[in-house]
């Protein structure tokens, strides 16, 4: 044993130890601090769960890229030749939303469930229990980046040059994408367990959220005018993953107005034509929203999981 | 020393649901079905323990015990009070349950170890020696899912006893694959034990109790009714269970039966190793009574020496005093302290009438050479 003392020799002495505390409620700092402690863990969860979601079978992790190159085959080609919706360069329009969303997507849909598929776990060993949820997100996270080189290989081949000085906002979008999809992942983990139709609901809920996030059609070209003229612009950016998306899609797809496709050329409004500092200001503003509101999921979880026992 | 686990107040409720609606349809159909009924499983529980102690928790089912024993390893939080822990734990409970079947028995290795708590280095160091503990070197590759169970667990206990933890909780889990695992993990303990970690070890074995520990924590349906050295507690536990029994006793026995005394006729409970020993039992009756008589002769160290079997030897008491005679024709004890336990138990061994803990300490006196417990007298001879 490497550095277990030899039989016979005393034990470390423990006066100097970290005291640990087991209470009813642990205050949100000490939550937090817990859930610092077990960054190997949630890395391990993360890993785990790639290798075990791709063990056995032939293409291994090729599939993390393949299902999402389907649907962005199926959307393609449904918008740019039944349903023609003119725009442009129209797959990376449509690539840069989707790797948002697949991230979301597929965390929530993960995480919704996990604390009761893992009940054994749960029951039996201890560890901050939100790490199931947040290595859901961690393994989604792990695609994104995957597609986001895909989409930057894309990008490059098809000599689209980025919009590079939005690039600055990218990390901010990014981090406040994390924590809103791991601040609903936790709660939604929690609920699910007192609630079982939370996992069936959530599923319904992501078709519909996916539908009013302008991924394959553009916010500024549908139902902006009419929102604007009522003065209801923000309603739209109450769902905060349209910001992050149109911010990707600011960055790598770059023209806000482009000519049409069909119809001879008319002008279409693809995105808004905010400056670089207001990108900047809505992302900041999102960013702390979504830290308030992570911070807001680890104190509910806290107060769900005290009755976890009684219910798994 | 240093308090490493300090239980301080203690409480845990279950809520338990007679009627479970979980479906949201069904709750709002039934807002107000089923009824929730709250279950104390502990009740205010208080107790430390020091660096270097082996403390047993004992208690029978239902007691509270495993209950308490996943407060302290962080499983269940109290609803009440609070847990101070110095140190990392590693808990013996439900071995394997964070093994992913999927993956092999390496990567459960490294998922478990983080699982404890204990970072990948740590793990690095020491996964050559949890592999050869686990006896499973040529599986380690192998799918966890194709494991026999009996591997399963030694691969997690391997785990659990290689990561040098400085508090170590044994739930009950020391009936671990074959007797040679067995024993391996008994000496792994004691070792443990030498090393001068903190062991908490849950059971309702008093013999593994008395062989291991040196102070026992006895809990009776979530309360503490005893904490002290682990004889003094053992006779607790002995005799609350006996109190127990009244419940199950329609008849009333045990109020009736009293066991007073083990009186020796010389006065003296010192006897010379080979020599005869006559004990009297004082037994007093209310009423007339035929059951069964045990004894159980243990070293001061916890050892079992003997337990006549639970269905005893046949005996007639009348109201009154009663003696019961306890012969041994030549006792071939060594050198030392020996304690006796006595009681009645009905005839099929089931329900305990009376008991006495520790009725009696005998004294042996020995003068020839030989070193243990027994005297085997055995003669060496060379052809």
């Amino acid at each position: 044993m490497s550095d277990a003392p030899s039989q016979g020799q005393p034990h470390r002495s423990l006066d100097d130890a970290a005291v640990r505390v087991v209470s009813a409620r642990a205050t949100l700092p000490t939550r937090l601090k817990n859930l610092g402690a077990r960054r190997e863990l949630l890395l391990g969860l993360i890993s785990s769960d790639i290798r075990i979601k791709y063990k056995n079978s032939a293409l291994g992790i090729f599939w993390s890229m393949l299902s999402p190159a389907f649907t962005l085959a199926v959307y393609y080609m449904v918008f740019s030749f039944f349903l023609k919706n003119g725009i442009p360069n129209f797959v990376i329009y449509l690539f840069s939303g989707l790797v948002v969303w697949n991230l979301f997507q597929n965390s929530i849909n993960a995480a919704t469930g996990v604390i009761v598929d893992r009940a054994a776990l749960v029951k039996k060993v201890s560890f901050p229990r939100e790490i199931l949820a947040l290595s859901n997100v961690g393994a989604a996270t792990v695609y994104f980046f995957v597609q986001l080189a895909i989409l930057i290989i894309f990008v490059a081949v098809l000599r689209h040059a980025p919009a590079w000085h939005f690039m600055l906002i990218l990390p901010i979008s990014f981090l406040s994408l994390y924590l809103f999809t791991s601040a609903l992942a936790v709660i939604m983990s929690a609920v699910n367990v007192y609630l079982r139709d939370t996992k069936h609901l959530m599923e319904v809920l992501l078709q519909l959220w996916f539908w009013l996030t302008p991924i394959v059609y553009s916010y500024e070209n549908s139902i902006a005018p009419h929102l604007r003229r009522h003065g209801l612009s923000l309603v739209y950016f109450l769902n905060p993953v349209t910001l992050i998306v149109v911010t990707f899609q600011r960055v790598f797809y770059v023209s806000t107005v482009v000519h049409s496709t069909v119809k001879g050329g008319v002008v279409l409004n693809i995105l808004p034509t905010w400056s670089f500092s207001k990108f900047l200001y809505l992302n900041l503003l999102l960013l702390g929203l979504s830290v308030v509101f992570f911070l807001a999921a680890e104190a509910i979880f806290g107060r769900l999981e005290g009755n976890f026992e009684s219910e798994l | 020393m240093t308090t490493v686990i300090d239980v301080q107040g203690v409480s845990k409720n279950f809520k338990i649901h007679h009627e479970r609606h979980q479906s949201l349809k069904e709750r709002l159909l039934h807002p107000r079905s089923g009824t929730t009924e709250v279950f104390h499983a502990l009740k205010g529980v208080n107790f430390s323990v020091s660096q270097g102690e082996t403390v047993g928790i004992i208690g029978h089912n239902g007691s509270g015990k495993s209950t308490l024993l996943k407060c302290i390893c962080g499983v269940l939080k109290p609803t009440t009070g609070e847990i101070r822990l110095r140190g990392s734990l590693a808990a013996l409970l439900e071995l394997g349950a964070g093994f992913q079947t999927e993956l092999s028995g390496r990567d459960n290795v490294y998922l478990y170890g983080a699982m404890l708590g204990f970072s990948k280095k740590m793990v690095d160091g020491i996964f050559d020696e949890i592999v050869a503990f686990s006896e499973i070197e040529q599986f380690i590759d192998t799918q966890v899912k194709f494991y026999s169970s009996g591997m399963y667990v030694r691969l997690a206990f391997a785990v659990a006893v290689n990561v040098d933890p400085d508090i170590l909780v044994v739930d009950e889990v020391l009936a671990v694959g074959d007797e040679r695992f067995q024993a391996k993990c008994v000496e792994r303990i004691r070792r443990f034990k030498e090393e001068g970690r903190t062991i908490l070890l849950v059971t309702h074995n008093a013999d593994q109790v008395r062989a291991l520990c040196d102070r026992a924590v006895v809990l009776d349906t979530g309360d503490m009714i005893a904490d002290g050295p682990t004889q003094e507690s053992l006779r607790i536990f002995r005799e609350h269970l006996l109190e127990d029994a009244v419940e199950h006793d329609s008849a009333r026995l045990s109020e009736t039966i009293h066991i007073d005394n083990v009186t020796s006729p010389t006065g003296s409970f010192e006897v010379r190793s080979g020599s005869a020993l006559h004990l009297d039992v004082n037994i007093h009756s209310t009423s007339a009574y035929s059951g069964n008589f045990v004894m159980e002769l243990f070293t001061r160290g916890g050892l079992l020496i003997s337990r006549s079997d639970t269905q005893g030897s046949p005996v007639n008491l009348l109201p009154g005093h009663n003696v019961v005679g306890i012969d041994l024709a030549q006792l071939p004890l060594l050198d030392g302290l020996y304690d006796l336990n006595v009681g009645i138990v009905d005839h099929h061994g089931h329900t305990v009438i009376a008991w006495s803990e520790q009725a009696a300490t005998i004294q042996v006196i020995y003068d020839g050479r030989e070193g243990g417990i027994v005297e085997l007298g055995a003669s060496i001879s060379q052809s």
